[in-house]
């Protein structure tokens, strides 16, 4: 019993620490920029485009850290740019976390 | 919307007594975050009705029947309507592809032909019916297709760097020509508003492919090759477009890849004119009817401004600040207005082009590409 509620704490502790999660204005903003302008090539609804898909199916395989490189620093070759000039490495990190779980509808 | 349900309304009471008008002032507006389309007029700048029911609209694009009459619109999902105009209605509707990313109707207005990514290809549809006719497997992601004189479609590979030109005019067997060897990666293409040439931009390399349809079996030349100058690009967070309103007159004007800058081209021998330094990537270069000025709008971040070029000065003369993430402009056939989409604000904003101000502002949910009926007697679309 206690050790569920330390867990419990544990967990509440880690989801609003400052060093994981942007601020509530912030995210709202992440995320219509992540259906509007990440979705101008990987669509809307993250199905893929001229970019793979994002969606959380597609993503399940693959690393967070790795994805959230991929979103700061583009990949060479393709037309993904880097993005560290407009998004932390926390904004990022927290991307890549509401992609994998899917974004709200 | 108030106008637009009173509109609805007499559409319906038109059964009974037809309200006679004509297509050539209508348009669509696509709202992609709810899959609806927006029907609009340009003579009183109003909406008429809101039609729903398409599915993902996410880059969506529309292309117009000979008469005016219907619109196809090509959906992200691989959805294909055909909307009555008249009453802004979807006619019919098929799911022709997982994945697809524009079209083109032929020449004879008798074929629609859907670009798809998933799976990689061209399918060809009767225009009047949507029944499948034929189709075209590609393996690869195919871009920038347009229509070319003699029913042809011409479109490009993005991974395989290739231009393929498919005269459909036997649409049950079409037969394709493929020029290989264009360039790396390119991203859009376009038809010369007389027909004659098309155009690819390459993402992949400074420069672009260049086709004479007169004559494709000569292949593709390359133009404005190095244009980059060996400069390091900027990122470019959002593909520029490609169709024939980028030619004015004489010249095309043509958004660099990774430079804030429109390349100019001279039509006459396809070699560069001018360069003119704009406010950041252009995505959408579009020329006034009339071709003395062009308008150009911007990706992310900086998407709040559109600029005009000067076509004689060959630079920017005036700056617009319609709306937070432009992301679309159209013009009126014959360019006395500029109907222009702003994302973040819902808007659609109209804009009178001798003085540049702002006639109408209609309410719009995530407005992005605006395509009017005009559009239904043009080369390349």
């Amino acid at each position: 019993m206690l050790r569920t509620a330390l867990l419990a704490a544990a967990a509440t502790f880690c989801a609003s620490a400052a060093s994981q999660t942007p601020p509530e204005a912030r995210r709202a903003e992440l995320l219509n920029f992540v259906r509007h302008d990440c979705g101008a090539c990987h669509g809307y609804t993250l199905k893929g485009g001229l970019g793979p898909s994002l969606e959380p199916a597609a993503l399940a395989a693959k690393d967070a850290e790795a994805l959230g490189f991929v979103i700061l620093h583009g990949r060479r070759g393709t037309p993904m740019p880097p993005w560290r000039e407009h998004l932390s490495e926390l904004e990022a990190r927290w991307i890549v976390r509401q992609l994998m779980q899917g974004l709200p509808r | 919307m108030r106008g637009g349900i009173v509109f609805l309304a007499l559409l319906v009471s038109a059964c009974a007594n037809p309200v006679l008008r004509g297509t050539g002032d209508l348009g669509l507006v696509v709202e992609r975050a709810s899959g609806r389309v927006l029907l609009i007029e340009t003579t009183g700048r109003s909406a008429l009705a809101r039609i729903e029911g398409f599915g993902d609209l996410s880059h969506a694009s529309a292309v117009f029947s000979r008469d005016g009459r219907y619109a196809y619109v090509f959906g992200r999902d691989g959805g294909l309507s055909k909307v009555d105009l008249l009453r802004a209605r979807i006619e019919r509707r098929v799911i022709q592809a997982g994945n697809a990313i524009g079209g083109a109707i032929s020449q004879d207005g008798r074929l629609v032909a859907v670009a798809n990514y998933t799976p990689g290809g061209v399918r060809i549809f009767d225009a009047a019916t949507l029944e499948p006719v034929s189709e075209v497997p590609t393996g690869a992601k195919v871009v920038g297709i347009a229509d070319a004189p003699g029913n042809r479609f011409v479109f490009s590979l993005f991974e395989a760097g290739e231009i393929w030109v498919v005269d459909a005019s036997d649409p049950r067997n079409p037969s394709t020509q493929k020029i290989r060897n264009i360039g790396k990666q390119p991203y859009d293409g376009l038809v010369t508003p007389d027909g004659r040439h098309y155009l690819a931009g390459l993402y992949g390399e400074d420069g672009l492919a260049l086709v004479d349809l007169w004559n494709p079996q000569a292949g593709a030349t390359r133009i404005m090759s190095g244009y980059g100058r060996g400069e390091a690009p900027l990122p470019v967070y959002k593909m520029p477009h490609l169709r024939g309103w980028a030619v004015a007159g004489r010249y095309a004007f043509l958004p660099a890849i990774g430079r804030h800058e429109v390349l100019v081209v001279d039509t006459a021998s396809w070699s560069e004119v001018a360069r003119v330094a704009v406010h950041g990537q252009p995505v959408f270069v579009v020329a006034q009817p009339g071709g003395r000025r062009v308008w150009v709008n911007f990706a992310f971040p900086r998407n709040d401004v559109v600029q005009v070029i000067d076509v004689p000065a060959m630079k920017v003369l005036r700056e617009l600040r319609p709306g937070r993430a432009v992301l679309h402009l159209e013009f009126t056939p014959r360019g006395e207005q500029v109907w222009i989409s702003s994302r973040d604000d819902d808007a659609v904003v109209v804009v009178d082009t001798a003085s540049f101000a702002e006639t109408a502002r209609l309410a719009a949910d995530k407005p992005s590409g605006i395509f009017l009926s005009s559009r239904a007697a043009m080369t390349g679309f």
